[in-house]
């Protein structure tokens, strides 16, 4: 039984245009799984829709969404809200915003445990300074008693990163946790996420662009376009023989490092057109079928 | 130290500040049409008593000469004498500053607690009818400016359904006697709650009045930054830890969306203070705008100097308090 069952999720702008199209993936506990797509695939909207932080003109219109054998869409509002704080987290995209301006940094770590999982303050505190630690932040102490403004991107992540794996959750979420940052911070950074996670055993879904990134941190993977999931497979599968012809033209117009000055190849027309047609042809049957 | 070296700052512009409203309000006075002393005379009053009357208050004299003679006196304290009262003006001023400080900040709290309630209320109920239906409520409160709705609630609350009084600042009937000017203050502090329930009684229309439109400024301005505030990372954030909508809005999006809220309600609280003058008026409140009606009628240049400049003064220490809240609320602005 996965942790995290999605099962044929749609959500719509307004109650009409498609932003994700039954999309079904499965995350098991400790699994590590990638959604990757270009920008507009949809694939922060899943980490959304599970997290219950959609924008209020996207709503969902169909399917479930599983999460340790709860059928959140079933729950309360205050239910769905202390199951997900309690058991999932979220390491957002841009560090600089994602932090409180006006609050030190110690208690944007210790808030979710002292005030909605009931731990006492000291040992929230106790936990936070271990989890910096952990996170290879120097001086913790001062730290904690920070502004956000007082700290760089990479640092604020890292707290981010802290706070996101303090309360033990079963899964976590993060949404292009490095697109925001300068390319030798990202890779640290990339680095510290996977050395979390392995320790801490945690299931993550990994939302990025970058194939590299997957290659590096993620075990299986599912690729959008257009809020339709065209392959879902495992990772060295897919960079050994991708399965759908969308998958294989991302792959090649993916950079390579081995080869700086290698031209660029887009993918090719007749690939985003045989997709688009495929994405047409779901549209249709999904009419044909209301 | 940095804000030791601030505040020492912020004091020179205050005197800067001070010194030339003096100067304008003198001149000012001095050469727009009517005189004290025609006031003061009966019809038929002699061309030598007018010259007597003029020497005797020293306004024979040219004014920079005046000035210098007043601002001499001021610098040791003294503001002169009230030509219409007969009596010290600073004391007269500062008798009368208890009853407005007293109305200018029940009207505040009034203002804040309205606008601050309809701004989270509209936020926590965003796109739906509520919302819709404070921005109307806003709209008209605004509109309507603070003197008219002095006039509607003493329609509403002092005729036709008289709750409130509409006119002094207590019942004499009472027999109290107080030993400050702050009634209020002093009623509650000496435990008196019948005295200080009959003075908010008579309190309450004109702070409302006063508070209706600065309630509408601030409901419309927060509720437009907590929104704005609503849809940034770290509120997101927070959503995600299982906070309710609630305490979203108080706890992550309230400290940071109040700042230019906070701006705009000192500059408006100085606003408030020169609405009192009318307000005042309105309802026969003791306090310094109505004085200042007076003095302004019997073309009394002494108090009016007097009021003038404490009403300045009031302005700058408003607008320093403002700028102090801002930093101690805002950790960034404190180390820059």
């Amino acid at each position: 039984m996965s942790f995290l069952s999605i099962q044929d999720l749609t959500v719509r702008l307004r109650g009409k245009t498609p932003i994700l199209r039954r999309v079904s993936i499965d995350v098991a506990a400790g699994e590590v799984r990638a959604l990757v797509g270009e920008s507009g695939a949809g694939k922060s909207m899943i980490g959304k829709s599970v997290l219950g932080t959609l924008p209020q003109a996207l709503g969902i219109t169909g399917g479930r969404i599983i999460l340790d054998g709860e059928d959140l869409e079933q729950l309360s509002p205050r239910a769905r809200r202390q199951r997900i704080g309690a058991k999932v987290a979220l390491i957002p995209q841009d560090p600089l915003t994602a932090l409180n301006p006006s609050r030190r940094v110690g208690p944007q770590i210790t808030n979710r445990l002292v005030d909605i999982l009931g731990w006492s303050r000291k040992a929230a505190e106790a936990r936070a300074l271990e989890l910096l630690n952990e996170v290879h932040i120097p001086d913790p102490a001062r730290v904690m008693r920070a502004y956000p403004h007082e700290l760089s991107g990479g640092m604020r992540q890292r707290i981010l990163i802290a706070s996101a794996f303090a309360a033990e959750p079963k899964l976590i979420i993060a949404d292009e946790p490095t697109t925001a940052l300068d390319v030798t911070v990202q890779k640290q950074i990339l680095r510290l996420i996977a050395e979390m996670q392995q320790r801490h055993g945690t299931a993550l879904l990994f939302v990025t662009h970058d194939l590299g990134v997957v290659s590096k941190v993620c075990q299986t993977m599912s690729v959008l376009y257009s809020g339709m999931v065209v392959e879902d497979t495992k990772v060295r599968d897919f960079f050994a023989s991708p399965g759908h012809p969308y998958s294989a033209a991302l792959l090649v117009a993916t950079p390579k490092y081995t080869d700086p000055d290698g031209s660029l190849t887009p993918v090719p027309e007749a690939v985003i057109r045989a997709v688009e047609e495929e994405v047409a042809a779901f549209d249709r049957r999904q009419e044909g079928a209301a | 130290m940095q804000i030791l070296r601030r505040m020492i700052a912020r004091l020179a512009a205050t005197a800067v500040t001070l010194v030339g409203v003096a100067v304008i309000v003198f001149v000012v006075i001095r050469v727009v049409p009517g005189n004290p002393i025609a006031m003061m005379l009966p019809p038929g009053a002699t061309d030598a008593d007018i010259q007597r009357l003029q020497e005797l208050y020293g306004l024979d004299k040219s004014i920079p000469e005046q000035f210098l003679i007043w601002a001499g006196g001021v610098l040791q304290g003294d503001f002169g004498t009230s030509i219409s009262l007969r009596q010290p003006v600073s004391e007269l001023v500062l008798g009368r500053l208890p009853a407005t400080l007293e109305l200018s900040v029940m009207a505040l709290v009034i203002a804040v607690a309205l606008g601050g309630a309809m701004a989270l209320t509209a936020t926590l109920y965003r796109g739906t009818r509520v919302e819709g239906a404070i921005d109307v409520t806003g709209g008209m409160a605004l509109s309507v400016p603070d003197f008219l709705w002095g006039l509607v609630l003493i329609l509403l609350f002092g005729v036709l359904w008289p709750l409130f009084h509409i006119s002094g600042r207590v019942s004499p009937s009472l027999g109290f006697e107080f030993q400050s000017n702050f009634y209020l203050w002093e009623s509650f502090v000496r435990l008196r709650f019948d005295v200080w329930a009959d003075i908010v009684a008579h309190m309450f229309m004109p702070a409302l009045a006063l508070a209706i439109p600065l309630a509408a400024i601030i409901s419309q301005l927060l509720k437009q930054s907590l929104k704005e505030t609503m849809h940034l990372d770290y509120v997101t954030l927070a959503r995600t830890k299982g906070y309710s909508e609630t305490s979203i809005i108080t706890r992550e999006a309230l400290p940071n969306a109040i700042l230019p809220t906070l701006t705009l309600v000192g500059v408006q609280f100085t606003f408030l203070i020169g609405g009192t003058v009318i307000v005042e008026r309105l309802f026969s409140y003791e306090g310094l705008g109505n004085m200042a009606i007076d003095a302004v009628i019997n073309r009394d240049l002494p108090l009016i100097q007097g009021i003038v400049i404490l009403f300045a003064l009031i302005f700058t220490v408003v607008n320093l308090v403002v700028d102090m809240t801002y930093a101690a609320l805002n950790p960034r602005l404190r180390h820059a």
